[in-house]
């Protein structure tokens, strides 16, 4: 039970991440690298405004978002738009190159340290029988899951939403009927990253430190949990990341923590061959 | 002699049957043709005859040279190797390799080479490869592509490709050709020079061809025999006089009441 | 048959020459041993390309393991030569290193290999980081801390041998009636099936020798720089293999030649910037792929035997003239 609570608050950070993932993967098929040092950004971005200008924990959150949200949609426009009608491994190793100049870049101009994030939240542990639950954890999972409800709305109600659903399916035919397909692009790269940005966010106020290469693992931990749901599905990737988070959290509990990504690439290898698309995804077959 | 026997052929995916009880032949040196309305389910049995995709019931069995046997649940590459051969609607060549390497890869299968030999260049290797290259060579010159042999398929005009397809299936020395919608895309001299070809094949190389096809003149030019299919089942079988007057034939192409 | 001769005995003093002026350099003092030691990681890296570049650039599916064999490689060589310290045990380590991988390869790829595109990159991805894990946990292998005092086997000699053998294996591969069933592969799979091709077959075969290959890089690197871990072989060890296939241009060996060398030197003269070294790499990756998206040589391959047709074509020119 007390498992379940830190798998999920865990599964979360690794579900908001998915959802970026999963949204440029379904828009222009690019596994961007770098969206998990978009991540660790986020975080920077909340340890210098709470630390410089004072802001509080929802300040420092929102202006997070934007910031992340406005470097993701710099970073299209500047490394992978002018390959979007190459080679997908060449736009891949691309994104690889922005990850690793993101991770060096800061590591360069900030140093690699690892420092501490500023408490803006005194921690409190409530007691629910024999499971005890931190405020942050309830802050983590209730803030997720309203971003992750508020996404869907974006992506199934409004105006933008459909014409990212559109290009998705048909670039081509979507510019047909007229949908601007740069700006859906740049509006799905802001949409992903700024998720990206609550979440680095909230692991700095969780775990209570920071580095440049804190992206890494749970970028690619993240991009396993998008393929696992099925990428470019959005419902997938929250399934995907809370699968991942449960899995690995109840490996350590069992006493396996040197195995836990083991167990988390088996199981996604198990259920890509009985699902070659993922949980949710459906595999097309190729028309003879 | 019949070299192709298929029996209560039925496909169903989920409710739906695409393919219900159809019994046909293929004869030793003919050329069938295979026709119907959009939808009807002529690639559908395509694909169940050169195992893309696997009957739900029936038999497909053909006569080769070990005797009777039962394609069914063969892989696909396992059925070339039985014999047949086939091109694709939408065509599917090896776009990015030479004219030349799309016909040898055709003709890899029956050609095995040993790992070692071809790693360590032994004499064998050499002989082997430069027989292939000119059997291949041959072949094309048959088909007047022996200028073309460096080109790389995709550079092809659309014709040419279409005759490539042909090519390159005649390379794995079918006993039956599967050609589907040659001529769609072609003008009529095209098609004229299509109609040409195929009798052509079917002479010269001795073997059996099954068409699907909607351009009727071509059909009716060169088809000794037709089936007809419509909504998964076989309506009507015959010459193509027969089929001409064949009123529920007339019926399904022209629609309207009984 | 003759000209097959002269080519393949011009291939044999090309690599001959190479070797000699190399060591006449060394000998000159104009290489010197942080010369050696690039050569050698330059060596290292093209073996353990090519394999990839095999199973990415000719056989067509995305395996983004190439480190998972690179490891067993590695320590089943590490292992073998710590108690036979002996060149015959170095190549008796690199034979088991290379069989032991491809056994993995085989079982491995028989059901992913089914996978397609970026799927298969991710589970290939996932296999390797489990062959670290274990490495990682096993007794044998030493655990996090990994093996050290390796005895130093692979000296340039070797390296230069192997990358030769590795090369040759592979280019005659793909030159053959196999390396064109491979392709066809990566052209159009429903079409091979069709022309009676096993699919299936050839892209486990691309997979299980790439993964040999690896063995061997891996082999070398264990006994040149004498200490491995599992860190050695994370993710990161797999996408820098990778970014030397892309870059070369997938489905060029020449290519995969060439990148190896330019990212070696480019290596070794951003030593000099400290920590502003893998900014500037980053930096120089991304334009390279901005601005040359199909890698260096895209899909050009270096070829004796049209070197040799351009000569005579302009000799009788020149005659002609």
């Amino acid at each position: 039970m007390q498992q379940l609570v830190n798998g999920l608050s865990l599964g979360s950070i690794y579900a908001l991440l998915a959802l970026g993932y999963t949204m440029v993967y379904g828009i222009i098929k690019l596994i961007n690298f770098a969206h998990g040092d978009i991540y660790m950004l986020g975080a920077f971005w909340g340890y210098y405004v709470i630390n410089q200008l004072h802001f509080n924990f929802w300040l420092a959150l929102a202006s997070a978002m934007l910031f992340c949200a406005l470097v993701g949609v710099v970073i299209e426009y500047l490394a992978y738009r002018p390959l979007r009608n190459s080679p997908r491994i060449a736009a891949l190793i691309t994104a690889i190159g922005v990850s690793f100049l993101l991770e060096n870049g800061m590591a360069y101009m900030f140093s690699s340290n690892v420092r501490s994030f500023p408490q803006v939240m005194k921690v409190k542990q409530y007691h629910l029988g024999s499971v005890s639950i931190s405020n942050i954890q309830i802050l983590i999972l209730a803030v997720s899951i309203i971003l992750m409800i508020l996404l869907q709305l974006i992506v199934r109600k409004t105006k933008m939403g459909k014409a990212m659903r559109a290009v998705s399916v048909d670039p081509a035919a979507a510019q047909l009927i007229g949908i601007n397909i740069d700006r859906t692009i740049s509006f799905t790269f802001a949409l992903g990253s700024a998720m990206a940005g609550a979440a680095g966010v909230m692991i700095g106020l969780y775990y209570n430190s920071i580095d440049p290469l804190m992206g890494m693992t749970p970028g690619i931990k993240a991009f396993v949990a998008a393929v696992l749901g099925g990428i470019g599905l959005i419902p997938g990737a929250a399934i995907g990341g809370f699968v991942i988070g449960l899995l690995e959290t109840l490996m350590q509990a069992l006493g396996f923590s040197a195995f836990k990504d083991a167990a988390v690439y088996a199981v996604l290898i198990i259920i890509l061959l009985i699902r070659p698309a993922g949980i949710l995804g459906k595999k097309i077959k190729e028309k003879v | 002699m019949t070299l192709l026997d298929i029996k209560e052929l039925t496909k169903s995916f989920g409710g739906l049957t695409a393919v219900s009880n159809v019994t046909m032949h293929l004869n030793d040196n003919e050329l069938v043709a295979l026709i119907g309305p959009n939808g009807a389910g002529k690639t559908t049995l395509f694909n169940l005859l050169t195992g893309v995709i696997v009957p739900s019931e029936g038999t497909i069995a053909m006569q080769t040279d070990n005797g009777l046997q039962v394609l069914n649940k063969m892989k696909p590459y396992k059925v070339a190797q039985t014999g047949l051969a086939r091109t694709f609607q939408n065509i599917r060549l090896f776009k990015d390799l030479s004219v030349l390497d799309n016909v040898l890869i055709a003709m890899t299968a029956k050609n095995k080479e040993g790992f070692f030999s071809s790693i360590f260049r032994l004499p064998s290797f050499y002989h082997k490869e430069a027989a292939l290259r000119q059997e291949a060579i041959e072949l094309l010159k048959i088909f007047d592509m022996q200028d073309q042999i460096d080109n790389l398929a995709k550079n092809l005009p659309y014709g040419e490709q279409r005759r490539l397809e042909i090519v390159r299936a005649l390379a794995t020395k079918p006993k039956i050709l599967f050609l589907d919608e040659p001529a769609a895309g072609m003008n009529p001299e095209e098609t004229a020079d299509l109609t040409r070809l195929i009798r052509k094949i079917q002479q010269e190389f001795h073997i059996t061809v099954l068409l699907i096809e909607h351009d009727m003149s071509l059909v009716m030019n060169v088809a000794e025999r037709i089936y007809v299919l419509e909504y998964g089942q076989l309506i009507a079988e015959g010459t193509p006089t027969q089929i001409q007057q064949n009123e529920r034939v007339i019926k399904a192409y022209l629609g309207g009441e009984s | 048959m003759k000209k097959n001769l002269k080519y393949n005995l011009t291939w044999l003093a090309i690599m001959v020459v190479g070797y000699v002026v190399i060591n006449l350099l060394e000998f000159a003092g104009i290489i010197d041993q942080f010369g050696e030691n690039t050569m050698v990681l330059i060596g290292i890296n093209i073996i353990l390309a090519t394999g990839l570049n095999l199973i990415i650039g000719f056989s067509g599916q995305f395996s983004l393991g190439h480190a998972g064999f690179m490891a067993i490689g590695a320590y089943v060589c590490a292992l073998i030569t710590s108690s036979v310290a002996t060149p015959m045990g170095m190549a008796i380590g690199m034979i088991a290193g290379a069989a032991v991988s491809a056994l993995v390869a085989l079982i491995v790829g028989i059901p992913t290999l089914r996978l397609d595109g970026d799927y298969l990159a991710i589970a290939t991805m996932g296999v390797a980081e489990i062959i670290r894990i274990i490495l990682n946990n096993l007794k044998i292998t030493n655990g996090p801390a990994g093996l050290y005092n390796i005895p130093l086997l692979a000296t340039w000699p070797v390296v230069y041998f192997m990358v030769c053998v590795t090369t040759l294996i592979i280019v005659n591969f793909i030159h053959s009636r196999d390396g064109r069933a491979v392709m066809s592969v990566r052209e159009n799979e429903i079409a091979a099936e069709s022309m009676g091709v096993n699919t299936t077959k050839w892209k486990v075969l691309a997979f299980v020798i790439g993964a040999a290959t690896a063995a061997i890089g891996g082999a070398l690197h264990a006994n040149y720089i004498q200490t491995i871990a599992p860190t050695d072989f994370g993710i990161m060890e797999s996408i820098n293999i990778l970014i030397i296939v892309v870059l070369g241009g997938i489905g060029s060996i020449t290519g995969t030649f060439v990148a190896a060398v330019v990212l070696g030197l480019l290596d070794m003269i951003l030593q000099n910037f400290g920590t502003l070294r893998m900014v500037l790499y980053s930096l120089a990756l991304i334009l390279l792929m901005v601005f040359k998206p199909s890698g260096l040589l895209g899909t050009w391959e270096f070829s004796v035997r049209n070197l040799f047709n351009r000569f005579t074509r302009s000799t009788k020119q020149k005659g002609d003239a």
